[in-house]
């Protein structure tokens, strides 16, 4: 039992949305006062889409792969809808979404000081776009969500980012939309071929095998810039580094996984022949990044560009998981995604934690950390070792998932992906070792206070999310699973019975515990 | 037919038009320059009601009168509506400009009152005669408005060049005119397309005819290669005309053409189309390419225009009823988002006066917050980014080109669209992350506010409300166009 079935998704996007209205009309004399309501109705509505994110988990049925929460209203034209609804593959990014906001805006809490206002409303908006993104089943929709989203996030880098946020922000709206309009003519094409915009119709439709292969490029021009993947992805250090740390947490949190649920809506299912006939394609691309972004990371001098190189290479491994096309890659693909999320969101908070008391995010001003700041030193290590993929921590379990699934598939992939992770422990150690360990010696790092209490409130979320996931992930599986498997025994008939003769392993992850 | 009186109830708001207009001239002529107020007021209060007439009393039916030089449809009503808009508020949002600026002269009105009259009879014109009556009633209405003020060097410099160029225009239009009633021995729409609908290759001359056609009207949309005059007269002329150029006029060319085109010429839609593409491709470029250097928000606007003519031809490329139903829809937004878009220049005042460059923009997020969001709203939705009006208004467009089979057209579109959007960025960028610069003073009147407001409303998410209606009633309007 539960609240909301009907229009559950609907509200969660209209709480935000609502939430920013009534922020529109807070006005005080005081600014401070002002500013202190603003963020607290900021948080509340996020809490509350939290909550309401909580319910849909809870009512989600695992056992079946439909697709859940179905809202359905004509909107213009004969044939486009507001069509919302979510299945195993989305439910949990929307989780995600509304797991992070509320830490955003805590962590925006003292940061920000000046238009605190524009800020909270660009989030809230934002937050509204993102659940959109993820749950929208027509296909015009979800490209108004999708690039909607460009326009608070624009303007987060834009006004409130660091010292060179207008070329920041001008290469990332320009660089995701350039991406973006391809995927639109390939919309409007299958749009015109299908005579539908519904998204579960299209991924019954059998579109040509050439056209698929122009359309498969469309949608991987935008996905990939979003994603990004190599050599696509230079917008994102510069968008990682200006992005005020809210701006960061976000981007790398969320938006980034848009690219792969791109992939895995619309190319996987919609397009299968091309999907499997460009897998070389990706998998090219996909290990250059892995090992080129990886030691690209080795060389940064800037803590907040290091992790963005790190998150391209992660987001590698997640575009081998997702054109593996066997059950193992794909879970593993989206379990990593989710992983990423929470842990670089909270490397991205880590940084700005430090930021904010010394105001640089150069690597060299800092060191010994661990000795004035006992609570934070161990944070960071923990969340640096999750995000090198140590047993027990969220990392592991993806990309063992994927490692696990190449390898039914190449071992060459497995080899060089595997290497990736050796250069992820090596960037990340060093980095840990720079800023953390070694003598304490500057005077300013010195003077640094440990964690406040609601940076501890910030941090405890992050850090029992991370170890639920690495010890007991079927919770997170388990949905994912029946999904997963229906995408692949629907499109992919030949793959599947090819994969389960291969694989033998005992990887039990599905809540039936065997392979078909 | 002689001595017969021709059925007057199809252009019985043209008729009212007319005789609204010379009445209120003599108001003028004999109060002088301070009834300019009243008159003003009155103009607007006669577009209104004829508007209305139109509606309710003309309706939607497809009726011909004058010898079938007039002709009365969904489509002229729809592309009526826009064009009645456009002036009336073009009109509404003039009037303290004026004032201020020392031209505030009754003319004003009533020459946009009888421009306004030109742009009616260049929709509902079924005969080349007509086309051409109504075009040089709009034509020279609009030179004398551009160059209105005439005290200063830069308004006549733009009423000379626009009459020089349109009297050019005019005339490839007529010698176009006069080849095709040469070669086919008519010039009403219905004849030539019976006429010219037979097999085979149709006669050069006809073609040849066609292309001059083309070039007037292209000159008249502002369409590249024919689009020099735009930046210079938009520049030039007093700002409230600028946004009156903007609006109307191109909303009146451009239904011309979509009906002397679909109407016309139906059975050469294979020369046309390739005209038209070329022409649509070239103004989408320019207009995305040269709007980057522009620092005159004025000039920037012009180019944006020449782009979004571009995009609106798209539409008649396609050639087909969709492609018409899009231009409609993307003509309807283009207008609330341009004549929105010029309100807010026209707010843009310090004590020295007028300024107009986009730096004078800087940082106006923080000294008058409303402002800055209504202009962004407008700039994105020039831009077609999603969750603004926009956006639809492209959708639309490109659905048709891909639909007609158009789809390198589209690509091209689309990525011209991205280019242009770097420049829209550009506005935004100067209004929210530069150091604000002296804030406006305020004082533009209630009715610029006004507008400004609506049509921010209009091209914000509010439109995923309207939009419904409003491809239904582009839909009824472009149905009404004979396809043969």
């Amino acid at each position: 039992m539960f609240f909301g079935e009907n229009n559950l998704l609907s509200l969660m996007m209209i709480a935000p949305v609502v939430g920013s209205l009534i922020i529109m009309f807070i006005r005080h004399k005081d600014a401070e006062i002002e500013n202190r309501n603003v963020r607290s109705v900021a948080l509340f509505t996020t809490v509350i889409t939290f909550f309401m994110g909580l319910d849909l988990w809870a009512g989600f049925d695992n056992a079946t792969a439909e697709f859940q929460f179905v809202e359905k209203f004509s909107w213009f034209g004969d044939d486009i809808n507001y069509y919302l609804g979510v299945d195993g593959i989305s439910v949990l990014f929307v989780l995600l979404t509304v797991f992070l906001m509320p830490i955003v805006i805590l962590a925006s809490w003292e940061s920000i000081g000046k238009r605190v206002k524009e800020y909270m409303i660009a989030f809230l908006v934002l937050e509204a776009l993102m659940i959109g993104v993820f749950t929208a089943l027509d296909i015009f929709l979800f490209y108004v969500f999708f690039e909607g989203g460009l326009i608070p996030m624009y303007l987060l880098i834009g006004v409130w980012g660091g010292m060179n946020r207008i070329y920041a922000s001008f290469k990332f709206f320009l660089y995701t939309l350039l991406g973006s309009v391809l995927m639109l003519v390939a919309v409007l094409y299958m749009y015109l071929e299908a005579g539908t915009t519904d998204i579960p119709l299209l991924m019954m439709y059998d579109f040509d095998v050439d056209v698929q292969s122009w359309l498969w490029l469309a949608f991987f021009a935008s996905f990939a810039v979003k994603m990004p993947m190599w050599p696509v992805h230079t917008w994102l250090p510069d968008a990682h580094v200006q992005a005020p740390t809210g701006g960061s947490v976000i981007l790398a949190g969320v938006l980034l996984k848009m690219g792969g649920y791109g992939f895995l809506r619309f190319s996987l299912p919609m397009l299968p022949d091309a999907t499997v006939e460009f897998s070389w394609l990706i998998f090219t691309l996909s290990i250059i990044a892995i090992i080129y972004t990886s030691l690209v990371a080795l060389v940064q001098e800037d803590i907040k560009k290091l992790i963005a190189y790190s998150s391209v290479a992660h987001m590698g491994f997640v575009t081998i998981g997702i054109f593996l096309l066997n059950t193992n890659g794909l879970e593993g693909a989206i379990f990593t995604m989710l992983s990423h999320g929470v842990v670089s969101g909270a490397l991205f908070l880590c940084v700005g934690v430090i930021y904010d008391r010394l105001h640089t995010r150069e690597i060299s001003r800092y060191g010994g950390l661990a000795i004035n700041m006992k609570v934070y030193a161990a944070v960071f290590v923990l969340f640096s070792l999750a995000s090198v993929g140590l047993p027990g921590t969220s990392g592991f379990i993806g990309e063992f998932l994927v490692l696990n699934g190449s390898f039914a598939y190449s071992s060459w992939i497995t080899f060089l992906a595997a290497t990736g992770v050796i250069l992820g422990a090596a960037y990340m150690l060093y980095l840990v070792r720079r800023l953390i360990f070694g003598d304490l010696t500057k005077d300013d790092v010195k003077a640094m206070p440990d964690l406040s209490i609601r940076e501890k409130l910030i941090f405890a979320p992050l850090v029992a999310v991370v170890l639920w996931m690495g010890i007991y992930p079927n919770s997170f599986l388990e949905p994912i699973h029946t999904s997963v498997k229906a995408l692949l025994e629907t499109h992919y008939p030949a793959e599947t019975t090819q994969a389960a003769a291969s694989d033998t392993s005992p990887v039990a992850v599905s809540s039936e515990g065997a392979y078909r | 037919m002689n001595g017969e009186i021709p059925a007057l109830l199809p252009a019985l708001p043209e008729i009212i038009l007319a005789i609204g207009a010379m009445i209120l001239l003599m108001v003028g002529v004999f109060r002088g320059n301070e009834s300019f107020n009243q008159v003003t007021n009155l103009s607007v209060l006669l577009l209104v009601i004829c508007a209305v007439v139109m509606v309710t009393e003309v309706g939607g039916e497809r009726q011909v009168t004058f010898n079938n030089m007039f002709v009365t449809d969904a489509f002229a009503v729809f592309a009526k509506v826009l064009v009645y808009i456009g002036s009336a508020v073009a009109l509404l949002i003039s009037g303290k400009f004026l004032t201020e600026h020392k031209i505030d002269k009754f003319e004003f009105p009533i020459l946009v009152l009888f421009a306004t009259l030109g742009m009616l009879i260049m929709v509902s014109a079924n005969n080349l005669m007509s086309v051409y009556v109504g075009l040089e009633l709009q034509s020279l209405s609009l030179y004398v408005l551009a160059a209105m003020n005439r005290g200063r060097l830069r308004s006549t410099e733009a009423g000379l060049k626009y009459f020089v160029l349109g009297a050019l225009s005019s005339g490839m239009l007529l010698y176009g005119i006069s080849l095709i009633y040469g070669f086919s021995g008519t010039t009403e729409f219905d004849v030539l397309a019976t006429s010219l609908s037979g097999e085979g290759t149709p006669d050069i001359g006809i073609i040849i005819g066609l292309v001059f056609l083309l070039s007037g009207l292209a000159f008249k949309v502002s369409a590249v290669p024919f689009h020099m005059w735009t930046p210079d007269v938009y520049e030039g002329s007093p700002t409230p005309v600028t946004a009156f150029f903007a609006a109307a006029p191109k909303v009146a060319a451009m239904a011309l053409l979509v009906r002397a085109m679909i109407n016309g010429f139906p059975g050469l839609i294979d020369e046309w189309q390739q005209i038209i593409i070329f022409i649509s491709i070239a103004s989408m470029l320019v207009g995305a390419f040269v709007a980057l250097v522009q620092t005159n928000i004025k000039r920037l606007m012009a180019y944006s225009s020449i782009g979004h003519v571009g995009y609106a031809l798209v539409g008649l490329a396609a050639g087909t009823q969709a492609g018409i139903e899009a231009l409609l829809i993307y003509l309807a937004i283009y207008l609330t988002m341009t004549l929105g878009a010029f309100a807010a220049i026209l707010s843009m005042r310090r004590s020295d006066g007028m300024v107009e460059t986009i730096d004078d923009l800087a940082g106006l997020s923080e000294t008058n917050l409303p402002m800055a969001v209504a202009i962004s709203i407008f700039m994105f939705s020039l831009a077609g980014i999603p969750l603004l009006a926009g956006f639809f208004g492209k959708w639309f467009i490109f659905l048709a080109a891909v639909e007609a089979g158009l789809v390198p057209l589209a690509i091209i579109g689309f990525l011209s669209s991205v280019v242009a959007c770097y420049y829209y960025l550009r506005i935004i960028k100067v209004m929210f992350f530069d150091e604000p610069a002296d804030a406006f003073e305020g004082g533009h009147g209630r009715s610029v506010s006004i507008v400004i407001g609506t049509a921010a409303v209009l091209n914000s998410p509010v439109s995923f409300l309207l939009i419904s209606s409003l491809a239904g009633a582009a839909a009824w309007a472009a149905n009404s166009l004979l396809f043969q």
